[in-house]
């Protein structure tokens, strides 16, 4: 049982890990937005899972309840805005990717090395 | 019970980031990534954070689904080679992995309310809000008020993003494309998805308000209304074709809105100043410090709100008329 409860950091040790691995391994740049996303996802995955608190509930106070505890609501603040932020930058990434592929033709990387080298 | 179901739904998130990533059709890898962000939604609100969870659900699964699929229209769906150094890589990723895995049996054990995380400034955050803000939501509570600086970094960080990516596609395009008339008329052939999606739209977006508003006393506020909201009309957009969308909020609405949001959040904050408070103090904004609070909080969610909107859609209608050339 004790290996159990740490299931949720090795699920984010490993989607982090996919994630990266997109990012390194793949040629094409929407691919590795994507995985650069899995990678986020995992981040945000680590953050929720530490503020939870076992026999916890949200953090919103509930009339009447007494002795009532709260999972933590700081790491839910911090990653309620880095999803908003990560979609813009996530937008603007794909902007760039769009800009690439109207002037080199193509999203892989290693044409587009190619046709710099030229 | 919900132990068995939090670990079927963290193996199905493995499974699918997985796939995500072996599969070579990019318009599957881009469904599935959806259908990534409503597990890892569904995961989060088995962790008790629902405003996360209602954010990772209105963004991950709706909008960033749309942005990637236009994406792809304007660039190809079917990646060429599979990977490039592909032993090395996994070499790198499965160390890292180990270590990482290596360093969790370190971690306090999951839930344990004496982690250090919950010793620090948490407990002082659940106390202070009952008397110093007094509403329900302690995350709206944080997020507007006590750390109402990062708050408006943050805005404004969204704020650069949609003004960059306006930037970037706003330049002409080198290779006119040839015209279609399927953006410019939407699904508006397809019946089906046609009455419900007009159905629904209306719904949608009194739910986005209802999340603004009610956001001190449940779980919303100003980013996941503003991701509902820009859904919602995108939503309306695809179903109606992206012009008539544009005569509901026109373009210079759009920019007014992304800047607007911004200046309304620090608005509030110089007012603070000018009223002998410091900057984003709201106790001063009325006579009563409680209530000075609920004017301030309720000021800056609406900001913010009006500048998710206005960026996430303006970054929707730079995609979409980059399509038409």
């Amino acid at each position: 049982m004790a290996l159990l409860e740490l299931y949720h950091y090795w699920v984010f040790a490993v989607l982090l890990m996919i994630g990266f691995y997109a990012v390194i391994a793949k040629l094409n740049l929407i691919k590795k937005l994507i995985g650069l996303s899995l990678f986020q996802a995992a981040v945000f995955l680590l953050y929720i899972t530490m503020g939870k608190v076992e026999g916890g509930t949200a953090p919103i106070f509930v009339d009447g309840a007494i002795d009532q505890l709260y999972s933590n609501p700081l790491p839910q603040v911090l990653i309620l805005t880095a999803i908003v932020v990560g979609i813009s930058t996530l937008a603007l990434g794909l902007s760039i990717v769009v800009r690439i592929q109207e002037e080199y033709d193509t999203i892989e990387e290693h044409e587009i090395q190619e046709i710099d080298r030229q | 019970m919900t132990i068995i179901f939090s670990f079927f739904l963290l193996t199905m998130l493995v499974v699918t980031a997985i796939a995500i990533v072996r599969i070579q059709d990019l318009f599957a890898a881009v469904m599935l990534s959806g259908i990534f962000s409503l597990l890892l939604a569904a995961n989060f609100f088995l962790l008790d954070a629902a405003d996360v969870a209602l954010t990772e659900a209105a963004v991950g699964a709706g909008i960033s689904t749309v942005l990637f699929l236009s994406a792809l229209a304007m660039t190809t769906d079917k990646e060429k080679a599979p990977s490039s150094n592909r032993v090395i890589a996994l070499i790198v990723v499965t160390t890292t992995t180990l270590a990482l895995i290596y360093a969790t049996f370190d971690k306090p054990a999951f839930g344990d309310p004496d982690a250090p995380i919950h010793q620090h400034v948490a407990p002082w955050y659940l106390e202070t809000t009952r008397e110093a803000i007094d509403i329900p939501n302690v995350v709206t509570a944080v997020l507007g008020s006590f750390r109402g600086y990062d708050t408006l970094g943050e805005v404004f960080v969204v704020f650069t993003a949609g003004i960059g990516v306006l930037f970037i596609l706003g330049a002409p395009s080198g290779k006119p494309r040839q015209t279609t008339d399927l953006h410019s008329e939407g699904l508006r052939h397809y019946l089906v998805p046609r009455v419900v999606g007009r159905m629904l739209t209306p719904f949608i977006l009194l739910f986005a308000l209802y999340v603004q508003f009610h956001g001190d006393y449940g779980p919303g506020g100003g980013f996941q209304a503003g991701a509902i909201f820009a859904a919602a009309i995108i939503l309306y957009a695809l179903l109606e074709g992206e012009q008539r969308a544009l005569d509901a909020i026109p373009r210079s609405w759009l920019i007014g809105m992304t800047a607007g949001g911004a200046l309304l959040y620090s608005a509030v904050g110089v007012t603070g100043m000018l009223l002998g408070g410091n900057f984003l103090d709201y106790s001063v904004l009325a006579d009563n410090p409680i209530a000075g609070q609920h004017i301030g909080i309720l000021l800056i969610e609406a900001g913010v709100g009006i500048t998710v909107t206005g960026v996430l859609l303006s970054i929707f209608h730079a995609f979409a008329a980059r399509d038409k050339f």
